[in-house]
Formats: C-alpha cells, structure tokens, sequence
C-alpha cells in the first residue's frame, strides 16, 4: 500500500503546561512494497510518527493517507477497523501484549477481532508458524511458559496472522542477544519480501537500517530532517551527526580510511568479503594512489 | 495520556505555595474541609472562598490550567446541584421549568453543596499542583509518627506509599502502551454494548498484571541488593522543618478561622 | 595492597528450580582488586545469575562463594552487599525513589548513614556520573540512560569495592549506551573500583582487562579480549557477534594483508594497515 503523509503535526496535551510537539509538519511518500527505515534517537517523534500509521493516533495538523484509508486532523475516524486490519503492529517489547490461555488462543485473537474466517485462519496458521520458527507443539502451551523469545515470536505470529499490508516494526529487536537479533531481522525481511507488503521499521541500528531498507527517514525534534536511500543519506555523515545520529561502522571506518589514505574503495553496499578484497588491492597496487 | 486529570499531578514552582512544609498545607486544608460543612451564611462562604481564590492565586498555577482540570468534575457540580434543585421542597416557589416548582430552599441549598464541593476540590488539587507526592508523604510519616510506638507500621505504610507514587506514572505508560497493542489487534475499548467493552478489558488487564508483578518482584531484588533489610536502623535523608513562613501562614489561616466563625449566623 | 581474588568463585552450581537444569553448572574464575572482567554469553547462558550470586541475592546449591575473604552466606550477606554494588538491566525497576537524590539516599538510608554524610555522599556520586542537574527529577522525566546513570549513582554512594553491571546497556539507546559505557570508563580511571560487565555486546568488551565467556552455565573461555576475539567461529557459534573490526581483519588476512598485532579499534587497524601500506 501506498502511504503518504501531507504537513501533519502531532501535539501533546496541547493548551497544558505539558504541550509538546511531537511531529512537526512532516510530509513523505512511500511506495507499495517499500521497506522504510525509521530513524531519530529517543524523543525524535519516531513512535509517535508510526503510531499515526494505523490511527492509534489522529495528527493535529495534515493529512495521512494510507492506500486509499484517509486520516485528517479535522475529520472523525472512520471505519478504523478496516485500516488496522490492514496495517499489522509489532510494538517494542510485543511479547508484553500475550494475555490468552494458551499460545493458540492468544495468537487467533487478532484475526478474530477482524472477523476473519476459521478457515483461513486454521490454514495459513502453520505457514505463520514455520515463518517464526515455532514448532506446532508450543500452540496448546501458556504463553507464560515460554522463554522470552519465544514469546517475542508468538506475539509476531499474532500480528503475522492478520496477513496485514503494512508492517510496522518498533525496534523488534531490543533486548535480544546477536543471534536473536539476526534471526528475527532476517526473518521480518522475509516476510517483508513474500508479498508486496510494505514495512516500516523503527530502530537504533544504523547496520540494520543500511543492510535492509530501501529508504530512510530520519527524525529530529518532530521533523523530518532528512529521507531518501540509505547509502545516499549515510553519505551526509556531517548533517546525521548534527542530529546525533552515526552512521554504520562499515561506512565510518571506510571515510575514516579515506582520510588518512587519501583513496578507499567506494561502499556500494557490497560484502565485507568484497570490501577486503578491493582494498586489499588498493594498499597492494600503489596504482590506485591517484 | 489522560491529559484532564489533575489531582496527582505536580506542577512544578517556587511561589508561596510551594514553598510551604507539607505539613502545613495539609493541616489547613483538613481544617478547611471541617470548616466548609460548618459554613451556614452568605458571609462564611465569601470568606472560605475568598480563602480558596486567595490560594490559588499565590500558587502562581495559571487558572484556565486549574479550570481545564475540574472539568471532570464539573458534571458532577452540576449534577448535584440540579439533584438539589428538583428535589428540596422547601421555601418558596421562586419560579417554574415547564411547570416544576423549583422552591427558593433548593436554589440555596443547590447552591451551597455545589460550592462546598468544588471548594473541596479546588483546595485538595491546589494541594496536589503545588506538592510533590513525596513531600506529602513525607508530612503523613511525620504527622504519625507518634503511631509508631504504639506499633502502627508508619515506616512501611509510608514507603509503600512513596512506591506507589513512583510507579504511577511508569503503569500510566504501561497501561496506554498495552492498550494501544492491542487496539492494533483489533480491541475496541470506545464502542459497543458495556458487555463488549468489560470483555475488552481483560486483554489489557493481565498483561497490565503480568508485568506488575515482574516489576515488582525486580524491584524487590533491587532493594535487597542496596540493602534494605525494613526501617529498623535506617536513618533519613528527608527531613521536614517549619519555617518562618509556616508559622506566618498559620498565624493568617487562624485569623481567617476566627472571622470566619464570627461571620456564622 | 593484597594480591589475593577479591571475588573466588569455587565450583559453583546453581538451579533456579530443583529439577531445572542448571543455570551455572561447576563453575569457578575469581576476579582481582581493580581489575575489569568482562562476561559475555547469549541469552540463558548463566551470566545474570553470577551477578545475583555475587552479592547473596541468591545462593548456590553447590559450591563456595568468597567476597574479600568472607564466604558469603546468611549471616555475611548484609556486609557483602556494601561491598558489592549491582546494577541490573531494568532502568525502571530498579529505580525505588521518587526523586533522583531520594533513590541516591535510598541506599545510604539502608546502611544507616548519617543525614550529614548523606548528603556528602550523594553529591559526590552524583557528580561521578554527570547528573547534578537533575537533583529533583522525577524518574519518569528521565531517559533510559539517565536513570542507569542514577542506578550507578545510588550503587557508587554505598562505597563498594566491586561494581556489577548486569546488561545494564541492553534496553537503552545508543546514546544511552554510549554514556554508560563512559561514566564506567571514568569511574574505573578516577578510583579504586573492581568492575564487572555483564553483555553481549561484543563491542562493550573491549576495554575490560579480562573477559570470561559463558555458555549454557559454564566457563567457555577466558582470556584477554584480543586473545577472545581471535577466536570468532567459536563466538559466532555460541550465538554472539564478533565486532567489526575483528571480522573486518579477518576478510583482510584472507587478501594477504598481515597485521604485526591484531587490531581491536578502528584507530588500531589504521595503524596497522598504515604500517602495511608502507611497507609494500
């Protein structure tokens, strides 16, 4: 789904001592099948940006428009089942939200509130399950039972089982060690792929950002300071660290190279492999030097 | 967040108000609610009121803030007053709303509930606004310390109370962040039959429980790791003194006090 | 100064549950005075439960636990915990004042402290970790990496010769992260203070003297952190990631590149290819 957002602006507790501008006049457009990564340190307006995505909450200024759902400050939500049906959450922490008796329960739950039909359900819930790499088993268990990142993927296969359009992907990492990090990354990516799904990711992680995204926004104070592909934006090393923001350590390490060398190889978002082995060739050829 | 709730919520200041030991405030405003029930002429309620205006006034808390946050309760000021207004039968029928009597006995009595009510409130928020949690705390451990050798748990209770305080505001942003998990998994918690909407309830619950008890028990673990071991042997960090202020605004309040009951008929 | 451990663990086995399997499984390392020990381990491998171990949060089935010469049981427990501070990795739940100097105090209050030396104590600790600005902020006021800074604060005042960080990092920011793993760096140059970090972020290892791998409840490896990273299919095994730099070289070595010592920092495998690129 395409999804575009025109000048909106999100204020807190406007007319209180606590007002705060969370989002301030932001306007972008992604295209259906885009996997976007969202980017800003702590209090940039990131989750409140994603939160508008499916109309957890309503912009105080703008327009959003979510394929053809239509989100505006001065119009009541309509119909907003239909867009959340559509647009599939996985916040930080998603296993906090598993309440149900047993992980089967607790993963039909979303589908359900949807309407969506026992027999579609009963049928894709195995794909779900080989997609998050649980075994059968685990559907008659309490979701308590589980270790904490096996509740990470039956919260996922909740979301997963809506067979939502757009994905959003609030930091789905945090707290995992390396392996679980990757595991879980490789497989929203995945599962971002399968379909022409379009997934926003939220995330401190300038390497995930790089290695899966096709595009950045990256947020400051409420705005939008800077979008467009990751390699092109992690050019500009001087406006990210502006906002505070590093880039990842592949790039910062050839820029840094560059510097002292006066040449490097030129990132193009190939393997570390490859990398070594074009600047193997340039520290070896004093050709290059020039 | 909930952002018209203000009882609770401190507002941060250095005026008069502020200023004042916990102690202080919260006698005068115990007096003040005995007092509000004893007030029975035109003149005690102009004083109680002027008392109350007077406060906020030297809270430096902007009023349209004050007003913004007793909406909640204004429903509740009407209500009573209109309970009053079609229910007292007394007096004089002053006039008539599609022919109900209304008696003159109601508009007084109307009149004054609703006035003790929101005086009531205005002074207990004022009290919230301008004190931190802790330092009202701080007052009530004081203020029963004396209970303690009479074995009454003051230490515990007061802890128990500062905790809570502290992790108000953390099950706040619990509390709004599961909600919001879930309305993503299709929860309506606005709409639908009251049936429908208890229902909604228990998706939100017991993650909201799960994840107290695990916070809990951590902070349980945290404490003992720095050492906690109960109040015996503790010493205090916090400690309260009345100062010249204190006893200037009690030396008023007692004044006021004392016109005020003069001003009963 | 002595040189004998500060902390000995002695074949140290411990189940959260009889019938579990065991979370530390005959274990034993020690940890000298001043000395930087680094444990590392995935997910379950049994690190967090050394740190509750090491100051009487919770006691093994099997095996002895000494602190300072004294073997930490019941009747020790209380003088351990002065002498070992813990931070855990919940910025919130371990945050128990409703004030950023109440928590400090909170501590000092426990030892009985006197209200003068209190107050001495929370400045000083406070200013250790760069937050006397927020002397009355309430936690919810704070970020995640402040309020550890707080949690550092409120374990430094108690003046304890072994500081614990257990995945105190992991639910923060990089910000966040990055002044944690600063104010340890300036605590550990400005006093005498053991540390021990407790992660699995490799790149948080890096300025420990000594690193202990962990995996499924026993001692994997220990070694000097170059020493550890050399080995990398083996960390990458146990489910952790090598840093950058150390896969980075590796790519290089495989292109003939040859490293005189094996770089750790990106200032490191600069000097290193510099002095490779001359020679050519």
């Amino acid at each position: 789904m395409e999804i575009s957002f025109e000048h909106v602006s999100h204020i807190y507790q406007a007319g209180s001592p606590f007002e705060f501008r969370a989002l301030d006049d932001v306007t972008f457009r992604i295209p259906s099948g885009s996997f976007v990564a969202v980017i800003g340190h702590t209090g940039s307006g990131k989750s409140t940006l994603i939160q508008h995505l499916n109309g957890l909450l309503k912009p105080t200024d703008g327009v959003i428009k979510i394929g053809d759902y239509e989100i505006s400050a001065d119009k009541k939500l309509k119909d907003i089942m239909r867009l959340r049906e559509k647009v599939g959450m996985v916040f930080q922490y998603p296993e906090h939200q598993l309440f149900e008796e047993t992980v089967e329960k607790d993963i039909l739950f979303g589908p359900q509130n949807f309407n969506i039909s026992d027999a579609i359900t009963k049928k894709r819930l195995p794909e779900i399950l080989k997609a998050v790499h649980l075994p059968e088993t685990i559907l008659s268990r309490s979701p308590f039972d589980l270790s904490g990142g096996q509740m990470r993927r039956v919260a996922i296969a909740g979301v997963l089982l809506m067979d939502p359009k757009v994905l959003v992907l609030d930091e789905p990492t945090a707290g995992l060690d390396p392996r679980g990090q990757k595991d879980i990354m490789d497989m929203f990516y995945h599962i971002h792929k399968q379909e022409e799904r379009t997934t926003f990711l939220v995330t401190h992680s300038m390497e995930d950002a790089l290695k899966y995204a096709d595009y950045c926004l990256i947020m400051d104070h409420g705005k939008l300071v800077m979008e467009g592909r990751p390699l092109d934006v992690f050019k500009e090393v001087d406006a990210l660290n502006q906002v505070g923001l590093d880039v990842p350590e592949i790039i910062e390490f050839l820029n840094a190279f560059k510097e002292k060398f006066g040449f490097a190889p030129s990132y193009k978002g190939q393997s570390m492999e490859q990398l070594a082995k074009e600047m193997a060739a340039a520290l070896k050829g004093g050709a290059n030097h020039e | 967040m909930s952002s018209s709730v203000i009882i609770g919520q401190y507002v941060p200041g250095n005026s008069l108000v502020h200023r004042l030991d916990p102690r202080t405030k919260i006698t005068i405003i115990v007096f003040y609610i005995i007092i509000i029930f004893l007030a029975n002429s035109f003149l005690s309620y102009a004083i109680l009121t002027a008392f109350a205006l007077l406060s906020v006034l030297l809270s430096r808390v902007a009023p349209s803030f004050i007003m913004k946050g007793l909406k909640p309760v204004w429903f509740l000021i009407i209500f009573t007053f209109l309970l009053h207004l079609f229910l007292t039968k007394e007096g004089e029928v002053v006039f008539r709303i599609f022919s109900l009597p209304i008696y003159s006995e109601a508009l007084i009595k109307g009149t004054e509930i609703s006035l003790r009510f929101l005086l009531l409130i205005l002074m207990t928020s004022l009290l919230t606004l301008t004190t931190t949690p802790i330092a009202i705390t701080d007052a009530v451990e004081s203020m029963l310390n004396k209970l303690k050798k009479i074995r009454f748990p003051v230490h515990e209770i007061a802890l128990m109370m500062s905790i809570s305080l502290r992790f108000i505001p953390t099950l706040m942003q619990e509390t709004e962040k599961i909600s919001k998990a879930q309305a993503s998994r299709g929860v309506d918690f606005r709409t639908g039959p009251l049936k429908e909407r208890i229902k909604a309830v228990v998706p939100l619950l017991v993650p909201l429980f799960v994840s107290a008890f695990k916070r809990a028990e951590e902070l349980a673990m945290a404490m003992e790791a720095r050492g906690y071991r109960g109040g015996e042997g503790r010493t205090k960090y916090r400690e309260l003194k009345l100062k010249r202020l204190d006893v200037l605004v009690f030396i008023f309040s007692l004044i006021v006090l004392v016109v005020f009951w003069i001003s009963r008929s | 100064m002595e040189q004998s451990p500060f902390i000995k663990f002695e074949h140290v086995s411990f189940q959260y549950d009889q019938g579990d399997e065991w979370a530390l499984n005959d274990v034993s390392f020690h940890i000298d005075r001043n000395e930087w020990v680094a444990i590392i381990g995935h997910n379950g491998s049994g690190k967090s439960t050394i740190a509750k171990l090491m100051n009487g949060l919770l006691s093994p089935q099997k095996g002895e636990i000494y602190v300072d010469h004294i073997l930490v049981n019941e009747q020790t427990v209380w003088d351990v915990r002065k002498k070992v501070g813990l931070v855990f990795q919940n910025p919130d739940n371990q945050f128990v004042g409703t004030t950023v100097v109440d928590d400090v105090a909170f501590g000092l209050e426990n030892h009985g402290v006197p209200r003068e030396e209190m107050i001495k104590r929370i400045d000083t600790s406070l200013k250790a970790v760069n937050m006397t600005d927020y002397y009355n902020h309430e936690p919810h006021r704070l970020s995640g990496g402040q309020k550890q800074r707080v949690a550092i604060a409120s374990v430094l005042a108690v003046q304890p010769d072994l500081l614990v960080f257990d995945e105190a990092t992991a639910m923060l920011d990089p910000k966040g992260r990055k002044s944690i793993m600063n104010t340890i760096k300036s605590l550990r140059d400005t006093r005498d203070v053991s540390i021990v970090t407790i992660t699995h972020d490799l790149n948080e290892v890096l300025f420990a003297d000594r690193v202990i791998v962990m995996n499924h409840g026993k001692v994997l490896e220990e070694g000097k952190p170059r020493e550890i990273f050399k080995k990398q299919e083996e960390l990458v095994e146990i489910g952790l990631d090598a840093p950058f730099v150390t896969q980075f070289s590796k790519h290089l070595k495989v292109e003939g590149i040859t490293f005189e010592k094996e770089p750790l920092t990106h200032k490191e495998m600069m000097d290193e290819l510099w002095k490779f690129h001359l020679n050519m």
